[in-house]
């Protein structure tokens, strides 16, 4: 079996809190393999699986855009390399997303995920919580879920399984090898996210 | 492991939200810290008006910061700067998609309160405005909403982060358009880093209590800095950047990202010039992205700029030293 490779998309938001997440992860599940701060097309097309951190999901989408690191991503994700979309994330992998106030805007989007968004879903920063999550189905029974200014998913395609649910808003998804949360798991000490993460780039390799 | 660690117990700065089907909680300071890491690489951009909010949003600005005036207005206009109209700040919080922070006048714990009640997404209490308490700033663990303090040493961002700033600005000196302030208080803030990191690994206890009495801070949270190496919260560059290579610059030093003020809305190619801030400090590890984002700007339509050593008014120098 070969090495590994993980990126984390470094274009803006919180890169460092998942290369960390990600490398402990890799390190307790003894999984031979690296984690990479990625931008470039180059970096992007030497991955076996991405992770797409919190930040603005506008300034990520627009960013990509410039250097053709969107159109590699897309690319990638569709001929199979695993990717988990945080927050923002997850916004910039999805078909359609309109924000909670403001409504309809044009942003960027990788169009693979096949959910509507709703941005701001919780409300503005004031109403950012922490909360008791669980996603039964990755085998997670108790997570602390950290929201912020999150979004929340609206409308699921038929492929889309529901891994969690707050107040009756879908929260994480997942579909074929694409992971999404609403909420940061970079931001806690609990990486048996990303270690499930980690642990599906490793089976698939 | 995570850099949100200098955690300060939660305790400290808790507020339990209401509780709905699930129990949830508010203001905790992983939610305050957690919201600026959001915006790290990123750059907020003053702002007056929502036609001004708009165009950052387009140009990619990760947040919009809220005045009456742009510094360089403050700075002629003389007379008392306080916190900007409501009804405005509302009307971009309904037009655009980032987030909304807004100034309030440091120690003014009531036009904080009125930001909170604004629901704004980040307060900042702010030397740019006219001080309204010279010896105390705003005790922020209190508020549910996260603030940014500015800081051009080591000893003021701790005293802040200490009063609960959930984000750090280092100092330049505002509305001048020249970055010079700025460069030097980053490099000293990272230079003081570095020092007392040196105590740290070199087991050096009572060097530490010393700098922790410099600091006028405890000694728990000069510890954590220096076991760390680095701000426990984030760290902005702010004051006088008015172009791409001076946003590059600062995040080579290690800025967590970039605060521009009148640096875009003062120059007469706002549009382009806001791009192309964005794209350099997106950027800024490639040089050629850097050259190119330098070129969508004209220098002839940058801010004409202030020599700091000739002004009557350093705002910098405001809630310094307490």
């Amino acid at each position: 079996m070969s090495k590994i490779q993980i990126g984390i998309l470094a274009v803006q938001g919180d890169v460092t809190e998942n290369f960390l997440a990600t490398m402990a992860s890799m390190s307790e599940l003894g999984i031979d393999g690296t984690v990479v701060q990625v931008k470039t097309i180059e970096q992007i097309s030497e991955l076996d699986g991405l992770i797409i951190p919190g930040g603005e999901s506008t300034v990520i989408g627009q960013m990509s855009l410039v250097n053709g690191g969107l159109k590699k991503i897309k690319e990638k994700i569709e001929s199979g390399m695993p990717v988990f979309g945080i927050c923002a994330g997850m916004i910039f992998l999805s078909k359609n997303s309109k924000d909670k106030v403001v409504g309809k805007v044009e942003q960027p989007l990788l169009d693979v995920l096949d959910v509507k968004i709703e941005r701001n879903s919780f409300g503005r920063q004031k109403d950012s919580f922490e909360a008791n999550i669980s996603m039964d189905p990755v085998g997670i029974s108790s997570f602390n879920g950290v929201f912020i200014r999150a979004p929340s998913v609206s409308e699921t395609g038929s492929d889309v399984e529901i891994l969690a649910k707050f107040n009756e808003k879908i929260v994480a998804v997942k579909q074929g090898n694409i992971l999404a949360t609403a909420f940061h798991p970079e931001l806690t000490r609990d990486i048996s996210l990303h270690k499930s993460f980690v642990k599906l780039v490793d089976n698939l390799n | 492991m995570i850099p949100l660690s200098g955690d300060i117990p939660d305790s400290k700065g808790a507020i339990c939200g209401k509780i709905d089907s699930n129990s949830i909680v508010r203001g905790t300071s992983t939610l305050k810290r957690g919201f600026a890491h959001m915006l790290k690489n990123g750059v907020v951009m003053d702002v007056t008006n929502v036609e001004q909010a708009q165009i950052a949003e387009e140009a990619g600005a990760v947040s919009v910061m809220v005045l009456d005036k742009l510094p360089s207005d403050v700075r002629k206009a003389g007379g008392v700067a306080r916190t900007a109209s409501i009804r405005i700040i509302e009307e971009i919080m309904d037009n655009v998609t980032i987030p909304v922070m807004a100034k309030c006048r440091i120690g003014h714990m009531y036009e904080a309160n009125v930001l909170d009640e604004t629901n704004v997404d980040m307060i900042d209490e702010s030397e740019v405005l006219t001080p309204a308490d010279e010896y105390h700033h705003i005790w922020k663990w209190d508020f549910t909403t996260p603030f940014v303090n500015g800081a051009r040493s080591l000893g003021e961002a701790l005293r802040r982060v200490e009063e609960g700033a959930a984000m750090i600005r280092t100092k330049g000196e505002p509305g001048t358009g020249n970055v010079a302030e700025a460069i030097y208080h980053i490099k000293k803030v990272n230079e003081e880093l570095r020092t007392i990191k040196s105590m740290y690994d070199s087991d050096d206890k009572q060097e530490l209590v010393k700098m922790a009495r410099e600091f006028k801070v405890s000694y728990d949270l000069v510890e954590e800095t220096a076991k760390i190496g680095r701000l426990p919260v984030v760290n902005f560059a702010a004051g006088g950047i008015a172009t791409p290579a001076d946003a590059a610059y600062l995040m080579s030093l290690g800025c967590d990202g970039i605060f521009v003020g009148s640096g875009i809305f003062k120059a007469e190619d706002a549009q382009e010039r806001a791009r192309a801030v964005v794209l350099a400090t997106t950027f800024w590890e490639e040089p050629d992205k850097v050259k190119e984002a330098q070129k969508m700007i004209d220098e002839r339509q940058s801010l004409l700029g202030l020599d700091v050593k000739n002004l009557d008014l350093k705002m910098q120098e405001r809630g310094s030293t307490v």
